[in-house]
């Protein structure tokens, strides 16, 4: 701790005040597993093989009995594809006998209509279906052949099963951004809560960043769309940089990581925020001694994020107070200054900053991978790679038949 | 001191006035969590979320249950008399959101997760966070 470090104020805006930090998260991501049965395009994780060292059923049931000391009454699980995990629906049970709520993405693997009966009558405990498309096409090109099948058949038996206030959890890329009210009424259709976040270039979203970032027309698009609709979708608080065109979204309009949230990793590595899998992100591991409160509590890197932008470019800027300068991850990999404007920022900064940028900058790329080695069934076609077909009938109907 | 702003609140259509005379207590489903500004405060029942955003707020929420009514609760807080007004608004407030209760009400049932800063936890703050 040094001696620099600003007050915080007393009174005044909470958002003011998260800037300074809480003493435990207000939520948290967890991600349980870099297993994976899909290899999605734009994966945050880089997830697709499980890594050896991921924290045991034991492990994970400590690391719950610290969030309820501490009381954080809810945690954003995830993976990887977290149902994979064979403990999955021992810790979710485990996390809600100790106060500690869970919400879960999945790709829909697992939910079958036996789950889904026992999350109906589960209190407590939210689902989030991943898609990325309204369409199979739009959904498969990034999910992966057959991916889009699986989410719709999760929705039917959650709907079925009587399943209340479950979630369409879509990432808003330039393949899926005129969607929208398609993808509203999917979700309405189900009688579920339509979940809209932004796509960040983290993990295997760096590769296709390039490729699937909404153009800035897509983003004012969405903007208007979210204000048009906002009350009724969720959105993470993910899009705060689009306030900057002028009228503040509903939500915290602030990025929390380090000082409201941060990621639990599946091997207990403790990272700023889902989307920051770097080492330059790192705060520790729960594993360390003092557990998960002393690195949320006292690690340096945490301490640091815990101070208002004083300097950098955005805070001369104009709108700085509606976007505060956007998301830590967009800009570092890209290879942007944290203190200068996000890529996608919407007052033309940030194509400029990326314009700017030494033509030999090698933008940063995490070390941890755990992406699939080989070909994986139905992977994704969006990296120009052949299709491996899901099954015979993905690709046509008659095929491998003889009709002779 | 500063203001005793609570954080975000639904109003429910049923809605009644909130009545200061009538005993009131922090809601059975209700943990208070402490921060250096106040404290986070999460209704399992409803799961929302919501802030105090002064500790004197805190005190206040946490003896109603002591005290026969609103009045009495403020002056065993040492709450000058001048800001018992703006005490009443932020508990009203908080009656809405069902953060406190009557001390003879029913438990409130259930709906869903508050989540997300990018945060990723999904909030809708109100007005206690512009």
């Amino acid at each position: 701790m040094t001696a620099v470090l600003p007050q915080r104020p007393t009174g005044g805006r909470l958002i003011d005040q998260f800037e300074y930090g809480l003493d435990a998260p207000i939520c948290l991501t967890w991600e349980l597993t870099y297993a994976c049965n899909l290899a999605c395009a734009h994966c945050l994780s880089s997830s697709g093989r499980r890594d050896p060292r991921e924290l045991s059923t034991a492990e994970a049931e400590g690391v719950i009995d610290e969030l309820q000391r501490m009381q954080v009454f809810y945690v954003n699980v995830g993976g990887g594809e977290p149902t994979v995990r064979p403990d999955f629906w021992h810790l979710l049970d485990y996390a809600i006998g100790h106060d500690v709520g869970v919400k879960f993405s999945t790709n829909g693997v697992k939910l079958n209509k036996a789950r889904a009966a026992q999350l109906a009558r589960t209190d407590y405990v939210d689902v989030q279906i991943s898609l990325d498309g309204a369409t199979a096409a739009v959904n498969d090109r990034v999910r992966g052949t057959g991916s889009y099948a699986t989410a719709i058949r999760a929705l039917e038996n959650l709907a079925e099963a009587g399943m209340k206030d479950f979630k369409v959890s879509v990432v808003v890329t330039r393949e899926n951004a005129g969607q929208l009210d398609e993808f509203k009424a999917l979700t309405d259709s189900f009688g579920a809560q339509l979940r809209i976040t932004r796509l960040r270039p983290s993990g295997r979203g760096a590769d296709v960043w390039d490729e699937l970032h909404p153009t800035m027309a897509q983003q004012k698009e969405l903007y208007h769309w979210l204000l048009a609709n906002g009350d009724g979708v969720l959105t993470g608080d993910s899009f705060f940089h689009l306030s900057a065109f002028g009228e503040a979204l509903p939500g915290l309009n602030l990025c929390g990581a380090g000082r409201v949230v941060c990621l639990i990793d599946p091997v207990g590595d403790v990272y700023a925020c889902p989307f920051a899998i770097h080492e330059n992100f790192l705060a520790g591991n729960v594993r360390s001694e003092g557990g998960f409160q002393r690195v949320w509590q006292t690690s340096d890197l945490f301490t640091d994020l815990r101070s208002p932008q004083t300097g950098g470019a955005c805070t001369k800027c104009a709108h700085f107070d509606a976007c505060r300068g956007g998301c830590m991850a967009a800009k570092f990999f890209t290879g942007l200054p944290l203190d200068g404007p996000d890529p996608e920022c919407v007052q033309g900064f940030g194509e400029n900053a990326l314009a700017a940028r030494e033509l030999d900058l090698v933008t940063p790329k995490s070390h941890i991978d755990h992406s699939h080695k080989g070909p994986v069934r139905g992977q994704p076609t969006l990296l120009g790679m052949p299709s491996i077909p899901a099954k015979i009938c993905d690709e046509s109907p008659l095929a491998g038949l003889d009709l002779r | 001191m500063t203001g005793p702003d609570a954080g975000p609140v639904t109003v429910p259509s049923d809605e009644v006035p909130f009545d200061p005379s009538l005993p009131w207590r922090k809601s059975r489903s209700v943990a208070l969590r402490p921060e250096p500004f106040g404290a986070l405060v999460y209704h399992f029942g409803n799961r929302k979320l919501s802030f105090l955003k002064s500790r004197p707020l805190v005190a206040v929420v946490t003896a109603l249950e002591e005290h026969p009514d609103v009045p009495s609760t403020l002056r065993a807080c040492d709450v000058p008399e001048a800001q018992h007004p703006a005490y009443v608004t932020a508990l009203a407030t908080l009656s809405r959101s069902q953060m406190i209760e009557r001390r003879t009400s029913v438990p409130p049932t259930t709906s869903e997760l508050a989540a997300g800063p990018c945060t990723e936890a999904d909030m809708r703050p109100e007005e206690g966070l512009r």
